[in-house]
């Protein structure tokens, strides 16, 4: 047996001793799980890792997922201390995670205005499976790549958004995943579903983040079903430890005049690969995907994105922007695709990026696939270092060199965070790109006092 | 306070400055003057260390220091400061950024720790409001959107913050209007100290009527070719800089 083909069964094995416990305590499952669940163990095994052979994943190496050892964790400790010190100081509806078990302890879930149900996945599943049945995979299937796949094989936990019409929630909703360091690294498949019928509103914020030592693998699968007018934004707050493995892809389905917004802010992980895909089926759908990943040492992020402008007059504007030190690698592969017949659509993609080091590196790959002829489409991507007279400006009111370059890199992360419209998290990621300068730029005092200066 | 002897500079090739000599006191204020092309802006960007600017012969010695061996940083944190004609937009990087970060390293300099943040605050308020500038602007990205007269009050903000020992101000009255302009003079005249010095690059006259210099030069073909009072100033307004040139070449 070839070392690729153990991996495969090895995860394989861990499915089965796990379906044995479960139905030795829980009994039966519906059968429309279990049949997923099957479907989805045999296109992984069918499929196996994918390798940087597969066009997606030409540039980024799986192996590190792929020869790990992952335990599924079964409960939810977690010290209260650590809980409170890494969660957003942002007052919200909380589900929490821990190594994607569900930790009611540290969600919080009463208050939800009438017409908004978010619950964990697996109480969705007790009270009404069926219910959960019919979208659950519709979006990604187990054909969509063998982390789906597996994702589906495994699934079990995650969490349940559904809005009523009309229905707007003025809290954000946090989706916290916790990380846990432990004796052996564990895995996670969550399964998170958002329903939001016509003209709802959320605001979702999907926080990973964990305790340092962690060394966990997350695998994630994301559908997202926006009715007519819907509006949701969408955070990916990714600070999760930098030895942890994150794999993900989140897949939007947008009704007429919907808007989707996703603001996908990558500092942590080792190895953090994003799949983001919107399916834009009704006129005056809108799209917009913002970016911005900072990786240092060996870090490894990958970002994947499609537009699919499956209907006219729907527009999708993307900005991604990647700072990169060290050694670490960053990946922005962006495509637009408009179907024939989509006319009067726009989509717009930028990607830039910088290079703080010698030898970090960037694959850019942004990508425009039109069949339809009266569209407005650009795209482009750069690469490159800093604006020398923006650094000899600085240094003529006697900035150092350094504290000029970094404050020059916090500019170009700002672009990204002017966007966001929740300043408690514009701050934290200003402040985090502040602190992961170098640290003779000390810039983190500079942010407080503006901070500071703007609550006045 | 700044002795400049014999300058002689090149850009790319072509003699600019060309024997250049000027003596500034603490407590002076110098307008340099001159047709377009005689090197105004040239002094001043050699002062402030900008590059592309090739000293082939002659001093810059500024409080006993050899200008020219300083970085452009130290020069800044001496106390050496140039507002610029057209002051670099820095997408992204907020004023108040700019301003914290430019004192707290001239404080270091001096041996001084960094501001504290009420002490900081307090001052920059005074300051923004001095130049008539709402407080907004500190979180605005250095002259990025400002309007030309926007941008010149800005470069005033930060030497009213910096406090610098010469101040050299080039072209600071280009593309403002009277109102601007009176902001611009009101806020260089409350610099005027006995322990500092100010330098204006101008090309008009206009400028000299709300700030009154001590000394006027006129720079003509890379050299000092005249030097008075704050009356030449109207004359050269009244004659234009024709006569001072044949004066020369005579």
């Amino acid at each position: 047996m070839s070392d690729v083909q153990s991996d495969v069964q090895r995860f394989l094995e861990r499915l089965g001793e796990h379906a044995a416990g479960r139905a030795e305590a829980q009994g039966p499952e519906p059968t429309w799980i279990a049949a997923r669940r099957q479907a989805g163990a045999a296109r992984f095994e069918a499929l196996g890792f994918p390798t940087r052979r597969d066009e997606a994943w030409k540039y980024t190496d799986v192996r590190g997922i792929a020869r790990g050892d992952f335990q599924l964790a079964t409960n939810a400790d977690f010290s209260p201390a650590t809980a409170a010190r890494l969660t957003l100081p942002i007052e919200a509806h909380r589900l929490t995670f821990v190594d994607g078990v569900f930790a009611p302890a540290l969600s919080t879930l009463d208050d939800l205005p009438a017409g908004a149900q978010l619950v964990p996945l697996s109480r969705a599943l007790e009270e009404n499976h069926e219910a959960v049945g019919g979208p659950l995979g519709r979006l990604t299937g187990v054909e969509f790549s063998p982390f789906a796949a597996l994702n589906t094989a495994f699934m079990e936990e995650g969490a349940v958004l559904r809005l009523a019409p009309g229905t707007v929630v003025e809290k954000p909703i946090i989706l916290q995943f916790l990380s846990r360091a432990g004796e052996a690294p564990a895995m996670s498949h969550p399964r998170i579903l958002i329903e939001m019928a016509g003209r709802s509103q959320a605001t979702v914020i999907e926080h990973h983040v964990g305790e340092e030592q962690a060394a966990n693998f997350t695998n994630l699968v994301e559908e997202v079903i926006l009715d007519r007018g819907a509006i949701l934004t969408h955070y990916k707050l990714q600070e999760a430890p930098l030895a942890d493995l994150h794999v993900s892809s989140i897949h939007v389905e947008q009704a007429r005049d919907s808007r989707y917004t996703s603001f996908n802010l990558n500092l942590g992980g080792g190895l953090v690969r994003t799949d983001l895909i919107t399916e834009l089926n009704g006129e005056g759908a809108e799209a917009n995907f913002n970016g911005l990943f900072y990786g240092q040492g060996r870090q490894h992020v990958d970002n994947h994105t499609l537009a699919n402008h499956n209907a006219p007059l729907t527009f999708s504007n993307e900005n991604y922007k990647g700072i990169l030190d060290d050694r670490a690698h960053g990946v922005f592969n962006g495509k637009v695709v408009v179907k024939r017949d989509s006319q009067k659509i726009e989509g717009f993609q930028s990607n830039a990026n910088l290079l703080l080091s010698d030898r970090a590196e960037i694959d850019a790959k942004p990508e425009l696939e039109i069949y339809a002829d009266d569209v407005k489409c650009s795209h482009g991507t750069t690469t490159g270092q800093l604006d020398e007279e923006a650094v000899f400006a600085l240094r003529t009111r006697g900035i150092d060199e350094q504290t000029a370059r970094g404050l020059l890199t916090l500019a170009f992360a700002g672009e990204v965070l002017e966007q966001v419209g929740l300043d408690a998290i514009a701050e934290r990621v200003e402040l985090a790109v502040a602190g992961k300068l170098p640290e003779r730029f000390n810039l983190a005092g500079l942010v407080e006092t503006a901070a500071a200066l703007s609550e006045e | 306070m700044l002795e400049v002897k014999d300058l002689h500079v090149t850009v790319e090739g072509s003699e600019i400055l060309k024997g250049l000599d000027l003596t500034i006191n603490a407590g002076e204020v110098h307008a340099i003057m001159g047709p377009n092309g005689a090197g105004k802006s040239t002094l001043s960007a050699v002062i402030a260390g900008k590059e592309g600017y090739e000293v082939t012969q002659g001093s810059i010695t500024y409080e006993g220091q050899d200008v020219l061996e300083m970085e452009v940083e130290e020069r800044a944190r001496a106390g050496l400061l140039l507002g610029f004609q057209y002051p670099v937009e820095i997408p992204g990087v907020k004023n108040i950024y700019l301003l914290k970060a430019a004192l707290n390293a001239q404080r270091e300099a001096q041996g001084l720790g960094e501001i504290p943040a009420p002490e900081f605050m307090k001052l920059i308020k005074e300051k923004v409001a001095s130049m008539k500038m709402d407080t907004s602007f500190l979180q605005r990205a250095v002259n990025e959107g400002f309007s030309g007269g926007e941008k010149k009050r800005n470069e005033i903000l930060q030497m009213l913050v910096l406090q610098p020992k010469l101040a050299m101000l080039d072209e600071i009255d280009s593309g403002l209007d009277i109102d601007a302009m009176k902001v611009v003079a009101d806020g260089v005249n409350s610099l005027r100290a006995e322990d500092r010095a100010i330098l204006l690059v101008t090309h008009y006259q206009r400028l000299l009527d709300y700030i009154v210099p001590d000394r006027v030069h006129v720079l003509v073909d890379g050299r000092i070719a005249k030097s008075g009072d704050a009356e030449l100033a109207r004359e050269l307004e009244s004659r234009g800089y024709d006569w001072v040139q044949e004066e020369t070449a005579a």
